[in-house]
């Protein structure tokens, strides 16, 4: 039954109340008069500690708390696409039905709109047993997502003993029944078999329980972004997990917008956890305008919005993250790409932290609690592609990007050192590119990749074979340049012979040309694989070119002066995605023109 | 009397009165026997002499709150001073009578007029924005300032801080945004709305006389918690000036800018506090939820969907050492939209405004600028500048080693580009009004000074219609 108790303590967002001693760790209880969300996170003896969703203002002790005898979950069903939620999955569009331009307290609300009716197509029929995970029909729940209705993992399956024919049904209707087979004897008619709970359109499941799949593969496959520094130099994987750290004011959330926009999957999870309330904004202004560039159809058909911004309550922007990725496994389970962008999981951290503090439990380092690294492991472990269960087939995989808000840009304190542990691609955000307006600032001296080479053998059979070359030339001037720029620090750069300039210069170009991207730029927003593999070959052929006409006798202010390098370095401005000629163009004039200054001096 | 006609008698005044002070520690009273006491609830603490002090419940719970006294706890005694439970939280009465009127830290009247009579009572911790409900904010405010106009742009509903040290000149910069932003677009009521906290006597003076020389300070609202008030007062200063100020812009409709000074001596009240509740601390010994409640402070600027008016905060902070690292600014930085970093050198070479442009950054200004709003090679051409003048300073540091003599004809003219930005875009005086068109053509000019190949961030149209350079 469930639990009923009393507040006796209030604190901020920490709650005790007792008389409760039939609630279970993690359960959800609606607390005091007002009604808010709360959640069990401590029991001792009859005094359960509840961290409380919604503010606690005016909260008094001896107000009454009702268990409601389930633990923390979400609703998955249709209608989950292109809704903006909290960090407990209510819908900030109809909060603000209820109370206007400010966030009110205790309001109770359905995720999605259960009376809307979605186009049913049944793929099961009478007689066919099914297990959990199985697919029992679809629905067209955006342009962009055909929607499988599936058994719920925690069902015990059975077989079908009804099935509502192809039509329109909201999302409350029995679709199919089943019977179980758990009743005893088997299938002789029937009349053994115990009824089980009848399929509807959704389903609920617990957020912090990762949803099972049955089987898992390494991530091979890149997620491709469009951004240049991330595809070409740092990839990830489908199915793979990153991180991007960066002091602020260094683009972590216009880099996080790029890969929610430009990310070749088919549903983005947007998390804003503990971040601006205008960035969330931004998303749902900018989204349905924007049309993803494989379908034609605006992005907002495949995103999902879990908005918990700093000043919401704390303690839901710690329930937020698990909101967002349950969400993101359910598309999975369906065999969809999914990409989930958590900014900034040190906000996540924060919250952890400051409930531990008010739990009194003994801190580790600065302040965060010792059980800081593995719920981070938990958070990035539920990525990964993976075989889903049931029948048909369908792999799926949930792509995890992490920001982390290091505070004073400190990549040494916990949050980053341990996040570091489980990723496996780290973009490196650095301040000094952002002071300068090198944007993507992440920096390619301390940024790793762990699935290079894995995604390498998907360039070299996709786009070319001398990809992985290309990048290793280019990657090497850019070390190189690194190992210069200290000689240059101490004694000028008149002080290195041409050949070093050389590199140098096309380090320069490198950066400019290939390595920054304008996010807000119309062209350069987004480049495809092919224009990324064009530029690149450019870049190192110059560089290659550079080294012959300098032993043939040319001068480095000759190659300086070629009017190639301006159009080089804008091409990713001036040259659209499609305009493969143009690139060609490009290619064949800085040929002559190298031509041009060899020739000059060669016979002289 | 006995003791529950008392309490009868209390509550009939509309709370419920306690007298057992069990503990008096730092700003905190600990109140014994409490029965019906609310979280956040307000409380009125009277003293023996008959002295009222307001503060409210931080904790509540077996029979114990702990109350935060706003005024101090100086002069209070265990025995003899009683607290009474108001029953509701704090409020701040607002009408539009407070337009050209001074209050304390804590809301009261400052300036010997009665109270406005009230419109409304509002809860001064404001409530959430449902950013669903957020206006993105993307209206050009111009300055006149060309640093901010041309390369910080300041749009209308954003939150722009100004990081500064001690001594510098962020007060007569950020007394220029309000007497010029003010001016412009008169169509629309504005309003500004000035929390002083902690500062010194001189410094929120200089403000009043700023906004009544420029006629501003009848749509002014001001509140003055001066260096001698109580520390604690300023947990509450920036929460009624911006009660005060979303009321003006959601209910009236007016566009608000506010301005709050010191948020340093803020956050140090705030720390106060933690360190009396005996807290884990954070950083430098700064609560761990130092970001949340900065956030619950600094999110209350904006615009909503279907209100005319609009919030825009110019919080001032100033940096301890000057360190961009230190908790307070680092946490502001990831709240804020962006931040205006006033930088030493250019204030010891006599610079106004001394704006490290560098590491300044309006997250904003996208939206704001380009076709339409300002002029549409504003984004590149403010971009290549930021290009070069970080050139410049690399070039800079190089020439201190090797010379003059060590640096190629580039370097050169990188660094003629990094003297003229800084002497004829960046420097102005404090009484110049200079247009968004003056602002953009003195960029051209600088960024001229290169060839054309240097200028790899503006499209080739713009050069054509704009470069002034001989190349």
């Amino acid at each position: 039954m469930a639990a009923q108790g009393r507040i006796v303590w209030v604190s901020g967002p920490a709650v005790k109340a007792d008389g409760m001693s039939d609630a279970k760790m993690y359960e959800t209880v609606v607390v005091g008069e007002a009604k808010l969300v709360g959640e069990v996170i401590r029991l001792t003896g009859d005094v359960a500690f509840i961290q409380v969703y919604e503010s606690t203002s005016g909260l008094k002790p001896g107000e009454p708390v009702v268990g409601t005898g389930n633990p923390l979950s979400v609703l998955l069903g249709p209608g989950i696409i292109g809704q903006l939620y909290d960090g407990i999955q209510r819908p900030l569009r109809e909060l603000s039905k209820a109370s206007g331009s400010f966030i009110g307290r205790g309001i109770t609300t359905t995720p999605v709109d259960m009376a809307k009716k979605y186009h049913f197509v049944p793929s099961v029929s009478v007689g066919d047993e099914v297990a959990a995970g199985n697919v029992i029909g679809t629905v067209q729940e955006t342009d962009l997502i055909d929607h499988s209705i599936m058994v719920p993992p925690d069902h015990p399956g059975g077989r079908i003993a009804s099935v509502v024919p192809e039509g329109d049904y909201d999302l409350e209707v029995e679709l199919a029944t089943v019977e179980s087979a758990a009743g005893g004897g088997g299938d002789d008619g029937g009349s053994n078999s115990a009824p089980a709970e009848p399929l509807r359109m959704y389903h609920r499941w617990p957020v912090r329980k990762p949803r099972p799949y049955k089987d898992r593969y390494d991530p091979t496959v890149p997620l491709l972004t469009g951004q240049r520094v991330i595809d070409t130099f740092f990839p990830i994987a489908k199915g793979g997990t990153g991180s991007i750290p960066g002091a602020f004011g260094t683009g972590k959330t216009v880099t996080l917008h790029q890969i929610a926009k430009w990310a070749d999957s088919q549903v983005v999870v947007y998390i804003g956890c503990g971040e601006r309330g205008n960035e969330m904004t931004e998303v749902l202004v900018e989204f349905p305008h924007l049309t993803d560039p494989r379908s034609g159809k605006p992005l907002m058909d495949r995103t999902v919005l879990v908005a918990n911004t700093s000043n919401m309550p704390v303690a839901a922007r710690e329930a937020s993250i698990y909101t967002g990725v349950t969400i993101a496994e359910y598309y999975r389970d369906m065999g969809k790409d999914v990409v989930l962008v958590a900014d900034s999981t040190s906000r996540w951290a924060e919250a952890l932290r400051e409930m531990s503090g008010r739990l009194e439990e003994m801190p580790a380092e600065e302040g965060y609690p010792s059980y800081l690294a593995s719920r981070l492991a938990e958070f990035y472990e539920r990525a990964g592609r993976v075989r889903a269960a049931g029948s048909p087939d369908r792999d799926g995989s949930v792509t995890l990007v992490g920001a982390v808000s290091p505070s004073g840009g400190d990549f040494t304190e916990p949050v980053t050192t341990h996040t570091m542990r489980f990723i496996k691609t780290f973009w490196a955000l650095d301040a000094k590119l952002a002071y300068s307006r090198h944007y993507p600032s992440i920096n390619w001296m301390n940024s790793y990749s762990g699935y290079l080479a894995d995604i390498a053998k998907w360039w070299g059979q996709n786009v070319s074979e001398d990809w992985l070359d290309l990048r290793s030339d280019a990657y090497g001037i850019l070390q190189r340049e690194d190992t210069l720029k200290e000689i240059v620090r101490l004694l000028g750069p008149e002080a290195l012979p041409d050949e070093e300039k050389l590199i140098l210069e096309v380090a320069r170009m490198i950066k400019i040309g290939l390595l920054q991207q304008n996010s807000f730029d119309d062209v350069d927003t987004y480049c495809s694989p092919d224009k990324q593999y064009r530029l690149l070959k450019m870049l190192v052929e110059f560089y290659k070119r550079g080294q012959t006409a300098l032993k043939e006798g040319a001068g480095l202010a000759d190659i300086r002066a070629m009017p190639i390098i301006g159009s080089l370095l804008k091409a990713r401005m001036e040259i659209k995605d499609e305009e493969t000629q143009k690139l060609d163009q490009l290619g064949a004039q800085m040929a002559e023109q190298f031509q041009g200054i060899t020739g000059v001096k060669v016979p002289s | 009397m006995s003791g529950s006609e008392a309490a009868a008698a209390a509550a009939s005044k509309g709370g419920v009165q306690y007298s057992k002070i069990a503990e008096i520690k730092g700003p905190l009273v600990i109140v014994d026997d409490v029965e019906n006491a609310a979280f956040d609830e307000l409380v009125e603490v009277e003293t023996r002499d008959g002295e009222k002090r307001l503060g409210k419940v931080l904790e509540v719970g077996n029979g114990k709150a702990i109350v935060q006294v706003f005024e101090g706890t100086t002069g209070l005694s265990v025995s003899g001073t009683n607290a009474k439970f108001v029953g509701k939280v704090m409020e701040m009465p607002v009408s539009r009578e407070v337009l050209g009127r001074v209050f304390d830290g804590l809301g009261r009247p400052k300036d010997g007029l009665p109270d406005p009579i009230a419109d409304r009572f509002i809860d001064i911790n404001g409530e959430p924005m449902n950013p669903e409900q957020r206006e993105y904010p993307k209206d050009f405010i111009q300055t006149g300032v060309s640093v901010i106009d041309g390369m910080i742009t300041l749009v209308r509903g954003q939150k722009l801080p100004i990081f500064s040290g001690s001594g510098m000149s962020h007060n007569l910069l950020a007394a220029q945004i309000a007497r010029q932003a003010a001016v412009v677009g008169t169509d629309d009521e504005f309003a500004v709305v000035f929390a002083a906290i902690g500062v010194q006597y001189s410094e929120a003076e200089y403000f009043k006389r700023s906004l009544e020389e420029s006629g501003a300070l009848k749509r002014s609202v001001l509140f003055l918690n001066l260096a001698d008030d109580p520390a604690i007062e300023r947990i509450i200063t920036p929460r009624v000036a911006l009660t005060v100020a979303e009321y003006l812009a959601f209910d009236l409709g007016m566009h608000v800018l506010v301005i709050l000074t010191d948020m340093t001596n803020y956050a140090e009240a705030l720390r106060e506090i933690s360190a009396a509740r005996e807290e884990v601390p954070g950083r430098k010994g700064y609560p761990g939820y130092l970001y949340t409640d900065l956030s619950t402070i600094y999110e209350r600027a904006g615009k909503l969907v279907g209100k005319k008016g609009s919030v825009t905060q110019v919080p001032i902070l100033s940096m301890p050492s000057d360190d961009i690292t230190h908790p307070i600014p680092d946490l502001t930085g990831y709240i804020t939209e962006g931040q205006i970093v006033l930088g030493r050198d250019l204030f010891r070479q006599g610079v106004y405004p001394p704006v490290n442009i560098l590491m300044s950054l309006s997250r904003l200004m996208k939206d704001g600028i380009g076709e339409g709003s300002t002029r549409e090679d504003h984004g590149e051409i403010s971009n290549q500048n930021y290009d070069a003048y970080s050139r410049a300073q690399e070039v800079r540091a190089l020439a201190g080693i090797v010379g003059k003599a060590g640096l190629t004809e580039i370097d050169l003219k990188y660094m003629g580009v990094g003297d003229i930005f800084e002497k004829e875009f960046l420097s102005q005086s404090i009484d110049e009004n200079r247009n968004v068109e003056e602002t953009l053509s003195i960029l051209w000019k600088v960024v001229s000074q290169l060839p054309k190949n240097e200028l790899t961030k503006v499209k080739d149209k713009y050069m054509d219609q704009y470069y002034q350079g001989t190349d």
